[in-house]
This record gives structure tokens, sequence and C-alpha cells, in this order.
């Protein structure tokens, strides 16, 4: 498998506050690659700079060969690498289906196309996703009225319906309820097979991060602390120590 | 739906008979018509896209210029027809009037979307509170700078060439220059709300960072939906230069405390996003304008004040938004499952 995503030296400091220090790190394609560590340790901000809310300070992060840490969130978001939110960013005025709908992939699309309404085929497929995620019999109700785990699923049907290439997705468990979490442990893997997009998950929840990576990195105060497979993360003493505030 | 176009329809024909039933408020509608347009894009940009600008009068006022430089400019020189010293040298057939008139108002309507289309990249770096007040800055400015542009004639205003026709057939000519422009933005903007395009201002609207992570080119939307605004502002402008004959820069053209506030509390009046809550409250805030205006003579600051007092602290949605907040199922908002849906 190759690398989409290959970060490499990557810092960011705010002020004096030193976010990421000289991270490197691979997302291969096809995968389901984790980013793990306490509060704190840095991970949102690793996101952040992937699809460019913020400059870097130091290293290079490239897409698929092409360098991007200088490229706008827009941009990025267009060449198909594209994020969730810790918390759930949908549009809460509008119903689902529309929400789902707006997120159709802008970039293929002409400014010509723009002007053209939604096809029956759009709708079947944002419909069929919303059903994907278990949201279909709440389809025309306003966004912002469902619950945070609801906003949460929304928000990752949206994504899905972006087609994307690569999805970053941060914390997509938090705030769903532990029954639902099986459910969509299995999506997210789904996802990954049957619509072949690439994840990279920031997970809080360990038993769903060992359930799903194939790879999985571990930051704590902003540094690379230990990366592996599940069963030599689980087993590091590192990581161990980090968790239970030994550093 | 059949139900609807009847509504339309019937909707249309009031529209057409309205100045020859009343003859005598055909001037009154002409300005309903009027704040209705002006009121509908300043929604596109408001209400749709979330960005609220106050100085969309600005389009209004250049309008006017635009249309009288246009309209004139085709037969003489403006800057001979603005100096003070006029004298009756200047005639204007009835042929060249028309001309004139249209020229001006497709015009003034298409400068007006291409000044939108060059300040738009520099406004819509501002957001929120900053962009209401960049725009209103924009407006202020251009009215003072225009009253020293000898060639627009100055503070004096700039005089439109006289119509051939009777005045009574004349207003009759404005309305429905004015009920036209409201008609097609009507039309469009029930069009335009149901594309892609729509979708993507209001989700610029609703959250601007996950529209840009989404991939959608939010700069370039939100450039050409004040642009589209801006023409019918633009065009609604010149129909007024050809109104009022004569006007001057700071009171009429960039009236920005008149009709450049006027056209927001419509829409707050009527409910913000909505496409028939621009129309509502410009009806309503144009009876209330002149109920007061006429009979509250003095007051009628301090009652348009109240008005805006009241519907910023009670009624933040307008009308269509309270309606929409109580009888949310006509809205088609509801929970539809998918047994419910084999069995209807």
């Amino acid at each position: 498998m190759s690398n989409i995503i290959e970060a490499h030296g990557v810092s960011k400091s705010y002020g004096g506050v030193k976010a990421n220090t000289d991270i490197s790190l691979t997302v291969k394609k096809g995968g389901i690659t984790g980013l793990i560590g306490p509060n704190g340790s840095g991970k949102t901000t690793m996101f952040n700079s992937i699809v460019g809310y913020h400059p870097i300070d130091e290293g290079s992060i490239k897409f698929e060969g092409q360098e991007i840490s200088k490229m706008l969130v827009p941009e990025i978001a267009r060449l198909g690498l594209l994020r969730t939110f810790q918390q759930t960013r949908i549009y809460s005025q509008m119903n689902c289906v529309e929400n789902m709908l707006i997120s159709m992939p802008h970039r293929k699309m002409s400014l010509m196309d723009a002007f053209r309404r939604n096809t029956k085929a759009d709708t079947d497929k944002a419909e069929h996703l919303l059903e994907f995620v278990g949201l279909y019999e709440k389809r025309y109700l306003q966004a912002g009225s469902l619950s945070f785990g609801q906003q949460k699923l929304l928000e990752f049907a949206m994504a899905l319906m972006n087609e994307p290439t690569v999805l970053l997705l941060d914390e997509p468990t938090a705030g769903i309820n532990p029954t639902l979490i099986n459910g969509l442990i299995d999506r997210l893997k789904r996802a990954n097979t049957e619509f072949g997009i690439t994840l990279f998950i920031i997970e809080h929840n360990m038993r769903v991060i060992m359930n799903m990576a194939d790879h999985i990195y571990c930051l704590a105060h902003g540094q690379m602390l230990a990366e592996g497979t599940p069963a030599e993360i689980q087993d590091d003493q590192r990581v161990i120590d980090a968790y239970l505030g030994a550093h | 739906m059949s139900k609807n176009w009847i509504l339309y329809i019937a909707l249309l024909a009031i529209t057409v008979a309205a100045p020859f039933l009343f003859p005598s408020y055909t001037a009154f509608l002409a300005t309903l018509w009027l704040f209705i347009v002006v009121a509908q894009a300043w929604d596109m940009t408001g209400g749709q896209m979330g960005y609220n600008s106050l100085g969309n009068i600005f389009f209004y006022g250049t309008g006017m210029y635009a249309g009288a430089v246009f309209a004139i400019g085709l037969y003489y020189n403006v800057g001979e027809w603005t100096d003070a010293s006029r004298s009756e040298i200047f005639s204007f057939t009835a042929g060249q009037y028309y001309t004139g008139m249209v020229v001006g108002i497709i015009g003034a309507g298409l400068f007006c979307g291409l000044c939108a289309l060059i300040i738009g990249p520099l406004f819509f770096g501002l957001r929120g509170p900053y962009f209401a007040i960049g725009t209103l800055g924009l407006a202020i400015a251009a009215g003072e700078i225009v009253s020293n542009i000898e060639w627009l004639g100055g503070g004096q205003g700039i005089s439109m060439p006289h119509s051939p026709l009777h005045p009574d057939f004349e207003k009759v000519l404005i309305y429905f220059l004015f009920a036209g422009l409201g008609v097609v933005l009507f039309i469009f903007c029930k069009w335009f709300y149901s594309t892609r395009f729509g979708a993507a201002i209001n989700a610029i609207r609703d959250d601007e960072e996950k529209a840009e992570a989404m991939g959608i080119h939010t700069l370039r939307y939100k450039t050409i939906t004040w642009a589209i605004s801006a023409v019918f502002v633009g065009a609604a402008g010149a129909v007024s230069a050809f109104q009022l004959i004569h006007f001057e820069p700071l009171e009429t053209a960039y009236q920005t405390i008149n009709l450049g506030i006027f056209m927001v509390v419509c829409v707050l009046l009527g409910g913000k996003g909505t496409l028939w809550g621009p129309v509502i409250g410009a009806i309503l805030f144009h009876v209330f304008k002149e109920v007061t205006w006429n009979y509250f003579l003095g007051g009628q600051w301090v009652a348009l004040g109240l008005l805006i007092v009241i519907i910023v602290v009670f009624f933040q949605d307008g009308l269509m938004g309270y309606l929409k907040h109580r009888r949310p199922e006509w809205f088609g908002i509801k929970v539809e499952s998918k047994d419910k849906e084999a069995a209807a």
C-alpha cells in the first residue's frame, strides 16, 4: 500500500505552547490509521495542520505526493481530503436531507452545474446514506434538533456524501450511546471497505480504535510517543504510562 | 401544486389591475414594489447567505447615477448636461427618452453587478458585524465622493430628461417597471433557492467554516450572489431616478438612514431567509410607514425606532419565522418513517 498522507517533521506552537514538535507520520492508502494520546497531546492540532486550518511552523505535509502545508482549507478539501469535527458541525437550520445535498462534492462541479437542481439520483443517494447511518426516519427534521450523537452520525453521512479520498475523523464515537458504538464501528469499517475511503481517526475509546485501525500513532505532550500495530501499542509501557499520567 | 398556481396567477392579476383600480394610489404602490425589490434583494445576502449588509443602498444610489449617465450620455455630454448654467438646448425626443430609459435601467443593473464583483472579494473577508459596518462605510463614503464629482452634478445632484408622457401615465409606467422588476426577482429567487447554488449559500449562512471544510467555493458563491442582488437593486435605483426626475447624492441616492435601513426592517419584519418574508414584510412596513408618516408626523422616527425594538426583542424571526416555529408541519418538518410511507 502506498502512502497517501506523508507528514514530515511538523511543528506548531501557539505562542509559548508547543502543540506539536517534530511529528512525522504516514497514512496508508486504503487503510485505517489511528491517532491516540491523552487530552491535550496535540492530536486535533495535527489534524488542523493537515487540513490547513493554521499555518505550520516547520515541516512538510504531502497529500498524494503534493505539498499541501501552504494551501487553504477549501483548496485542500477540494483535493478530496475531508475532516469531521470534534464538536459536530452541521447546518442546524436545515433538515437532514438538505444537509446531505449541500455536501455534494462541489469540487466535481462546474459553475453551471451549481445552477442546476439536485436530481432524483442525488436525493436517492442522500436518503440511502441516511439509512446507512440510521437517520432515515428523521430525515425531514431540522438537523439542529437532533441529539449530539445523531448529529455526529449525520456529519459522518455528510462526509460520505462528499465522496472523499481520505476522511479525517475527530473522535467519531465521543458522545454516542455505547450501544450504538458497535454499529458505528461496523459502518466506519464498511465505509473503508465498500466505499474505498482511507480513514485517519482520532479516538479516545481504546476498544474502538484497537478494533478498527491497522496502524496506530500515539502522541503525548505534542511529541510522537509510539507507533505500531494495535497489539504493539497495547503492550507499549510508554503508552500505558502516558495515559495513566506518568509523564 | 395547482392551488399554488391559482394563487400566483391571482396575485399577478391583482398586480396588473392595481394601478387601474386604484389610480390615486399608483405612486404608493410603485414605492411598495420598490420596497419589495430591495427587501428581496437584501434577503439574498442577508437572509439566505447570512451576510447582513447595511450598504446595499450603495447599489441603489450607484444605480440611480449609472442610469442617469447611461440615459443622458447616449445623446449628450454628461458634463455639459450637469453644468449649472444648463439651458434649453438639451431636448429629448420620445424615442430618445425610452431608449435612454431601457439602456439606463439595464446598464445600471449590469454596472452595479460589476461593482459587486469587484468589491465583493474585498468585503467578504469581513464577517458578522464587521461586514455590516464595512458595507455601511462603503455607502456613506460613496455618497460623499459622488457629491464632490462636478461631472455628476456634485451636491446639487442631477436632473433626468423630461418624460414625453402625461404625468398620470408616467406614474403607471414607473409602477410597471418596479412591479416587473419585483416579479422577475421573485421568480428568479424561487428558482435560485431551489438550485445547488442556493443550498450552498444557505450552507455559508449556517456554518461557513464547515462549508469551506466541505470544499464549497465560498468566496465565489458569495460574490456572485451579492452581484445578482446588486443587479436588481441597481436597476431599481435607475427606475427611481426616472421616477424622481431630479435627485441629489446624500438624501436621495445614497440615503443610508432611509431606504438603506428600511430594506433591512422589511426583511426582519417578514422573516429572514424565506421567499415570502421580504414581500410580506415590505407590505406591512410600507403601510406602517405611510400611516405614521401621514398621521403621526413628527413622531414617525420614534415609531420606526419602536417598531425595530419590538421586532428585535420579541419577533427575531419575523412573521414567517414565527409561523415556522408555531406550525412546523406547514413547512414540511416532520418525522416520517419508511413503514408509514409504504402503508400510504
